[in-house]
């Protein structure tokens, strides 16, 4: 068969995993400065069966598609370290301030551009655990969808074959192609950067990385157009504007609300009768029991 | 989520070296294959920047994954199956992440798709390895046997091999033999050419062999038919999809247990000649050798690397009599010998190693151009500075293995003993260090010629002697002199009896009163650049003066026919 043409939907996310006192700001939202920006774990796991596919069929390309600020071009370089082709940059300030169903319009939107036969995606970021923006990509393209895809087992130009990881156990399914799947935690971990990837794409970069570039660097990216990673502003995609940003997100926050787990791990009593007793009544009053 | 090169500063430390950037000029041509390869370095930083890159690769895969199998393949093993040899688990997971990274061929021409890097970031690839897991070192650097193919097989041998050793493919070194190990002059595996098909084949057994069911062997042969000695070997790659070897046994060893030991039956197996017949022990078991030793030192380094992190970290952590064990003296001063040590054995395997890189990549130079006479003799100084330097590191950082190692276990106390650390499992894996590649008792045979032809002597007095340092270290350039002046004293002294077997007895100690003085040299120096190795460069060259004293005095007071009383029969 004849490579396929994937997409890999990705986001650079703020690390949550490891979260110290400074994760969050005095207002709740998230001091992103404190918390270093990554690859969301999830979409590594989609890149990951991504590979798998170009690995198995001659002439795949896989490319990363990300939305999100000019730094977010650091996931699709490090998609490229671990044998990404190349990827899309969507950045705007048209896209500040979108939620879940602003985000995939505009994905949707950018994914018109290209011609793809499977776009693969992590089940959720680990900033906002909502699932919701493989699923909605694919609505809003008008093709089906699998989710919570542990194992990509068998594509074809015509359907794909996956083991999805259910909760209580895997089922395989099948799917025509292009559709969108949406790939499981549990699922195979990414390879990791390969020496000669990471050599040859260390200069990669997008437009908005290439501000203070120096003619040395621009006649590199002259020499080795591979270099470029392409970059979409709002006016490289059709789209209706009201439907993007701050304007095209229906969820609207009302509160947020800085919760701070105070319970330390243990809690040393003192062997009494009395200290017992006033466990017992602590744990009535604060209806841990009772 | 470790990385164990991050995590090390001093291993940056080496590679910010300021010799790397003759070497890297060198290795790269004058930055000249940027135009030709995807990823080639165009200026010295780049290609810094490079080696920077791929060791964090190698830091990250060997605190994530290779550290985290290590207790499992210790405990599993390989096995032999069908005549073949099947990794641990763990062993084989650690080899296929290995090859996703693309971390083969480091040191090969990017014409054979490798990464052409030198050899001194490679032996920091093979340390970070070992830290990780001692036993997969051997495997994974094994992949040095493409230099000696890439050093003397013919181009076709070359374009055919070498791809595959990039593309991941193991290797491994038959040398010994149940009747021949240190001695491989003794080797019979025979080697028969056939006149009708033009081709070699091998019948015999090999022993001890690391990985010897890797996919590319070289094998040391008898060619000729009726000879008895080294002269009759010739070099030979096998090929293991000619499938005409089988695997009899793997040894049961005390440590490196992932790495398959085997016993090999080699029945009519087709092979072919490398470079010259009757070569084979004399000039590339020797190249071999040599880059296999130094392999052996950045093993040695990963181990005992390993090795002072646990014993550092138990002692902080470990309270007795009311505080943690660290602050008592006989504790710290474990503690601060250990680190001087560590990092004078680190000092002493980069310094050969860029010796090694600078000779080696002017000899690939003069296959390409002829070499003026500056660059021919600059190739020659190197390569005598390689040649006794390789056996010095290999003496030092294999036996420094061995004492870290020991002294971390007892930091430990009785927990140390028990299987639930992995101290004792670096106490294991160091212990062959000093044994194979040649014994320690061997790299003083090889060592005791830069002694008594006064070559460390000439280099300490003209190069380290010589260089700039801080004023307030004069004190401990004074105390270095001193040991140098006892060095030269004492080779004076034992060859003034003009007895083979006098020097032979001796050898241990001046080679060792040489290495005290370099490596204080090298950890001085190391100082000049970065305050933290004041510290180990002051505990090392009082523990080495120290060392050299008791040395002296043993050889000064000692009377030559006095030889009789240590002989045994």
């Amino acid at each position: 068969m004849k490579g396929l043409k994937i997409v890999v939907l990705a986001k650079q996310v703020p690390d949550t995993r490891n979260v110290g006192k400074d994760a969050m700001k005095a207002d709740g939202t998230v001091n992103r400065a404190a918390l270093p920006a990554i690859f969301n774990p999830e979409d590594l796991n989609a890149l990951e069966q991504a590979l798998r596919l170009k690995d198995k069929i001659e002439g795949t390309t896989v490319h990363i598609l990300t939305m999100g600020p000019g730094r977010a071009a650091e996931i699709i370089r490090e998609a490229m370290f671990r044998g990404a082709d190349g990827g899309y940059l969507l950045s705007d300030r048209a896209f500040a301030g979108s939620d879940t169903l602003a985000t995939s319009y505009a994905l949707a939107c950018a994914l018109k551009n290209l011609k793809t036969d499977l776009l693969i995606c992590g089940r959720q970021a680990i900033d906002g655990d909502t699932a919701q923006v493989g699923p909605q990509v694919a609505e809003k393209l008008g093709i089906p969808q699998v989710t919570y895809a542990e194992d990509i087992l068998k594509c074809t130009e015509q359907k794909i074959t996956v083991k999805r990881r259910l909760e209580r156990g895997i089922e395989v399914v099948e799917c025509p192609v292009p559709c969108v799947v949406t790939v499981n935690g549990s699922a195979a971990p990414c390879r990791p950067r390969n020496a000669r990837f990471v050599m040859k794409y260390k200069y990669a970069r997008a437009t908005q990385e290439l501000q203070d570039a120096d003619e040395d660097y621009t006649n590199l990216l002259n020499e080795r157009p591979y270099l470029k990673i392409t970059e979409w502003s709002v006016n490289n995609i059709t789209c209706e504007p009201q439907e993007l940003g701050l304007s095209g997100s229906p969820t609207k926050v009302k509160n947020i609300e800085n919760v701070v787990f105070q319970a330390k791990e243990a809690k040393i009593l003192e062997p009494t009768d009395e200290a017992i007793d006033a466990m017992m009544k602590e744990l009535i009053v604060n209806h841990t029991i009772g | 989520m470790a990385n164990f090169y991050t995590d090390n500063e001093d291993i940056k430390f080496h590679l910010e070296h300021p010799l790397m950037e003759k070497i890297v000029t060198l290795k790269e041509r004058n930055y000249t294959e940027a135009q030709q390869f995807e990823g080639a370095p165009r200026d010295f930083e780049d290609a810094i920047d490079n080696y920077d890159k791929v060791l964090e690769i190698v830091g990250e895969i060997c605190g994530d994954v290779i550290a985290v199998n290590a207790e499992s393949v210790d405990a599993e093993g390989p096995q032999v199956i069908d005549g073949h040899v099947k990794y641990a688990t763990g062993t084989q997971q650690n080899i296929d992440v290995i090859n996703q990274a693309g971390l083969n061929g480091i040191s090969l021409p990017r014409k054979y798709n490798g990464l052409n890097f030198p050899i001194t970031p490679f032996i920091m690839a093979a340390e970070l390895v070992a830290r990780a897991d001692a036993g997969l070192q051997n495997i994974w650097g094994l992949q040095d046997c493409a230099e000696t193919i890439n050093e003397f097989a013919s181009e076709e041998q070359k374009a055919k091999y070498l791809p595959r050793v990039s593309a991941g493919e193991t290797c491994a070194m038959d040398l010994t033999e149940p009747d021949a190990g240190s001695d491989l002059q003794a080797v019979q595996l025979k080697a028969t050419y056939n006149e009708q098909d033009g081709q070699w084949y091998l019948n015999g057994v090999k022993r001890f062999i690391t990985n010897g069911d890797g996919h590319i062997s070289l094998v040391l042969a008898r060619s000729e038919e009726g000879t008895n000695d080294g002269r009759g070997l010739s070099m030979f790659i096998y090929d293991r999809n000619s499938n005409a070897v089988t695997v009899r046994r793997i040894e049961n060893k005390l440590g490196i247990k992932g790495s398959p030991t085997c016993e090999l039956v080699f029945k009519n197996a087709p092979a072919e000649l490398v470079g010259e017949r009757k070569m084979g022990l004399i000039k590339y078991v020797m190249a071999l050798m040599n880059a296999a030793r130094l392999g052996i030192g950045g093993q040695s380094v990963g181990i005992a690397e390993a090795a002072y992190r646990e014993g550092l970290k138990y002692a902080q952590e470990r309270k007795q009599f009311g505080k943690a064990i660290i602050e008592f003296p006989a504790i710290y001063e474990m503690l601060s010998n250990m680190e001087a040590k560590l990092h004078g054995i680190r000092s002493v395997l980069y310094e050969t190693a860029r010796f090694v890189d600078i000779y080696k990549t002017y000899y690939h130079i003069s296959k390409e151009r002829a070499l003026d006479k500056e660059e021919r003799n600059e190739m020659k100084e190197y390569q005598k500075l390689a040649d006794i330097y390789t056996p010095l590191q290999k003496l030092f950082a294999s036996e420094y293995a061995n004492e870290i190692t020991y002294d971390s276990l007892q930091i430990h106390g009785g927990s140390g003993f028990m299987k639930d650390y992995p101290i004792q499992r670096y106490v294991r894996d160091a212990r062959i260090t000093n044994i194979y590649e040649g014994t320690s008792q061997l790299q003083v045979v090889a060592a005791i010629r830069g002694v008594t032809t006064g070559q460390y002597a000439k280099y300490i007095r003209e190069v380290y002697e010589k260089a700039h340092i801080k004023p307030e270290h004069e004190y401990l350039r004074e105390t270095l002199k001193c040991m140098t002046g006892q060095l030269e004293a004492c080779t004076a002294k034992v060859a003034e009896t003009g007895n083979t077997e006098y020097t032979d007895f001796h050898a241990r100690r001046l080679v060792e009163i040489a290495g005290y003085t370099i490596i204080g040299y090298l950890l001085l120096q190391d100082a000049q650049r970065c305050g933290k190795y004041e510290k180990s460069a002051e505990i090392f060259i009082n523990y080495g003066k120290a060392k050299v004293a008791a040395h002296v005095e043993f050889i000064n007071s000692f009377e030559p026919d006095k030889l009789g009383l240590y002989k045994k029969s």
